[in-house]
């Protein structure tokens, strides 16, 4: 084996020699490691957005939707026991050990007026167990009490949206609103949630009690839903299956008839949410590993000019007793240089451009040292690839033949 | 009887194939050079005399005939023990130099011990040193080959030749781009290293340097026409001599 000293000595005086052919070929690489880095970062960012959207829907949040009854696979269609009652949420709250928390949902929605304005909002009719549920916090006055919600009170919590769409200048507490003509004193203001996980605004919401919102705005029809909260985050799947068992001997189902009911947990959404934004990342990273591939043709190209250049010393490297082995490695050692140090260049442009990122606009990149282990490595398996029918090239070229060459 | 030869050639043949024409460069070479020697292969172009040499030199392979170089038969063997050959029996001087540019002296003349797989070369920044100084260049080996005159050039070429201890010298043609003083400065060196016992070969069309060997072939469409000693050698050190009074004058 050659010493590698003289191979990287050699290889280094060979890149140096042609500075700015050099640099020009290292920018395809450059710009194809940076662009996959970025690319990779953003969808890592906007997947912990997602993340972190989730987790503000509430802590170890298990949501259990209605579902058409189902016997012996025969569906029985809408409304034969698919809405909740307010005994099935007791029941729940009665006997299960695992939940820390439940409530129900009994969702409306409709022309909001107040404030000399009005607007058009979805109004949640909970529990006060439901702000704990979904880690909702006060901006101003207070949440309705358990007495409120037995007295079935006209009293509302606003979302942030609605508070600056009604409320823009004035205090909204204690003042009347009108939902859908009956009125409701606001005795609280919600601190903002932002956006959640799916993008919709978390704040266009007005809460009121369970029962002032089922008899007096729905008619005392149903309840849509139920949000509950499990001890631990460990413990989800087993609430979610404790709660199961109580729903269903609540709505009398035998053994082997289907639920009727969907019940799912945050960690269920936020995995597919994150399925989602996982896909997106790969999608984002492949198209700029094009770029890369690009790049590697650049490095290619230039090494077989570099070979057709250095003809003559190839023949004098063989002459002297180089093996084709030695001028290929030689080569191939120039190529990996030019690719890995491209590589490196790019993860430095990769940092800068997620720090402007960063700074200057909404995107939110995360780099990981993962990716640029992963982006180095490529880098000189690049460098190998498009380096190897160059390096071959000069590797079989006849002493005789190259050291005529002119 | 091979004991003293450092090569022995046997019916050499050497076909070359250009598009439909098959052309017959050697047809036939029998050739013996013993340890020692100073052998002057000569010929008009056309001869045959470089294809002779690339064979010597083990760049090219024959197309038939037997190839002994210091007792080892080198016509069969692959690229890379053709590579190794080169590498630890051969000295090769060219025409054009055939320095790598930007490349000190010293650094040119390390180049063949960077193949020196064997590491028969114990210490090869010394030898590098020490084959520069041979060749008179001791005070030259940082220069790279464009602040060199030709004649320097020819000798770092000649540095790098020896710098393997090769069992024999091969020169093509090494005045070939040099004028008449400087072409007498090289051979002044070859006979140098001759009389220390260095085995060369050299190729020439010139009679005049051929007369500075101790033995003259010539070769004539590709087979041997003459195989003679020089009856009257001439010193290149003394001639250089003259050559410089006359320039003198």
């Amino acid at each position: 084996m050659l010493q590698l000293k003289n191979v990287l000595k050699t290889a280094f005086k060979s890149i140096f020699k042609n500075r700015m052919r050099s640099l020009l070929t290292s920018l395809g690489i450059i710009i194809g490691v940076s662009a996959v880095i970025v690319m990779v970062s953003i969808g890592e960012g906007s997947q912990k957005q997602i993340e972190e959207g989730i987790q503000s829907l509430g802590t170890n949040l298990i949501v259990v939707f209605p579902g058409a009854s189902r016997s012996g696979g025969v569906s029985r269609g809408a409304g034969s026991f698919n809405r909740f009652t307010f005994e099935d949420v007791e029941k729940i709250d009665r006997e299960a050990a695992l939940i820390s928390a439940v409530s129900p949902v009994v969702r409306t929605g409709g022309q909001i007026i107040g404030g000399g304005k009005n607007w058009f909002t979805t109004v949640f009719g909970v529990s006060p167990a439901y702000f704990e549920i979904r880690n909702w916090e006060l901006q101003d006055g207070e949440f309705f009490s358990e007495r409120d919600l037995r007295a079935k009170k006209k009293v509302a919590l606003l979302g942030k949206t609605i508070t600056d769409e009604l409320f823009a200048e004035q205090d909204p507490i204690g003042e009347k609103i009108r939902i859908r003509s009956v009125p409701f004193t606001v005795i609280g203001v919600l601190k903002s949630k932002g956006q959640s996980g799916m993008g919709n605004d978390q704040d266009d919401v007005i809460l009121a009690p369970a029962t002032t919102v089922f008899y007096r705005l729905k008619g005392g029809r149903h309840v849509d839903m139920i949000n509950a909260s499990a001890l631990s985050v460990e413990r989800i799947d087993a609430a979610q299956e404790e709660m199961r068992a109580i729903l269903r001997e609540a709505h009398r189902l035998s053994p082997g008839d289907d639920d009727d009911f969907t019940i799912s947990n945050q960690a269920e959404i936020s995995d597919a949410a994150s399925e989602t934004s996982r896909i997106m990342t790969l999608l984002l990273g492949s198209i700029a590993g094009v770029s890369l591939v690009v790049g590697g043709i650049g490095i290619m190209n230039i090494m077989l000019v570099s070979v057709t250049e250095r003809t003559r010393e190839i023949g004098i490297r063989l002459s002297v007793g180089a093996r084709s082995i030695d001028v290929l490695i030689q080569f191939l050692t120039e190529a990996v240089i030019l690719s890995l140090s491209g590589g490196v260049l790019g993860i430095l442009l990769s940092f800068i451009i997620s720090i402007i990122l960063n700074r200057f606009t909404e995107l939110v990149a995360v780099v990981n040292p993962q990716i640029i282990i992963v982006s180095t490595l490529f880098s000189a398996a690049v460098g190998i690839f498009f380096g190897f029918y160059p390096a071959r090239k000069a590797s079989l070229l006849n002493p005789i033949d190259a050291l005529r060459y002119e | 009887m091979e004991n003293k030869s450092v090569i022995d050639v046997r019916q050499l043949i050497k076909v070359y194939q250009v598009g439909d024409v098959a052309v017959h460069a050697l047809r036939g070479i029998n050739l013996t050079v013993s340890a020692g020697e100073f052998l002057a292969i000569m010929g008009a172009s056309g001869s045959g005399k470089s294809t002779l040499m690339n064979l010597l030199g083990c760049l090219d392979q024959p197309t038939s005939g037997e190839y002994f170089l210091d007792g080892v038969a080198v016509d069969a063997l692959s690229k890379n023990e053709y590579a190794d050959i080169r590498n630890q029996k051969i000295g090769f001087v060219f025409q054009g130099f055939n320095l790598l540019p930007r490349t000190t002296a010293l650094e040119n003349v390390e180049l063949p011990l960077m193949y020196d797989r064997l590491h028969r070369i114990k210490n090869p920044r010394q030898s590098a040193i020490e084959s520069l100084e041979r060749v008179g260049l001791g005070d030259r080996m940082d220069h790279i080959p464009n602040q060199l005159s030709g004649g320097q050039q020819q000798r770092v070429a000649i540095a790098r030749a020896l710098v393997n201890e090769p069992a024999i010298l091969l020169a093509d043609e090494p005045t070939g781009n040099l004028d008449s003083r400087t072409s007498l400065e090289v051979i002044s060196v070859f006979q140098e290293l001759n009389s220390q016992g260095i085995t060369i070969i050299l190729v020439t069309h010139e009679h005049d340097l051929a007369n500075y060997a101790r033995r003259i072939v010539e070769l004539r469409d590709g087979i041997v026409l003459k195989d003679k000693l020089v009856p009257t050698r001439k010193n290149a050190r003394k001639d250089l001599e003259v050559y410089k009074q006359e320039e003198n004058q």
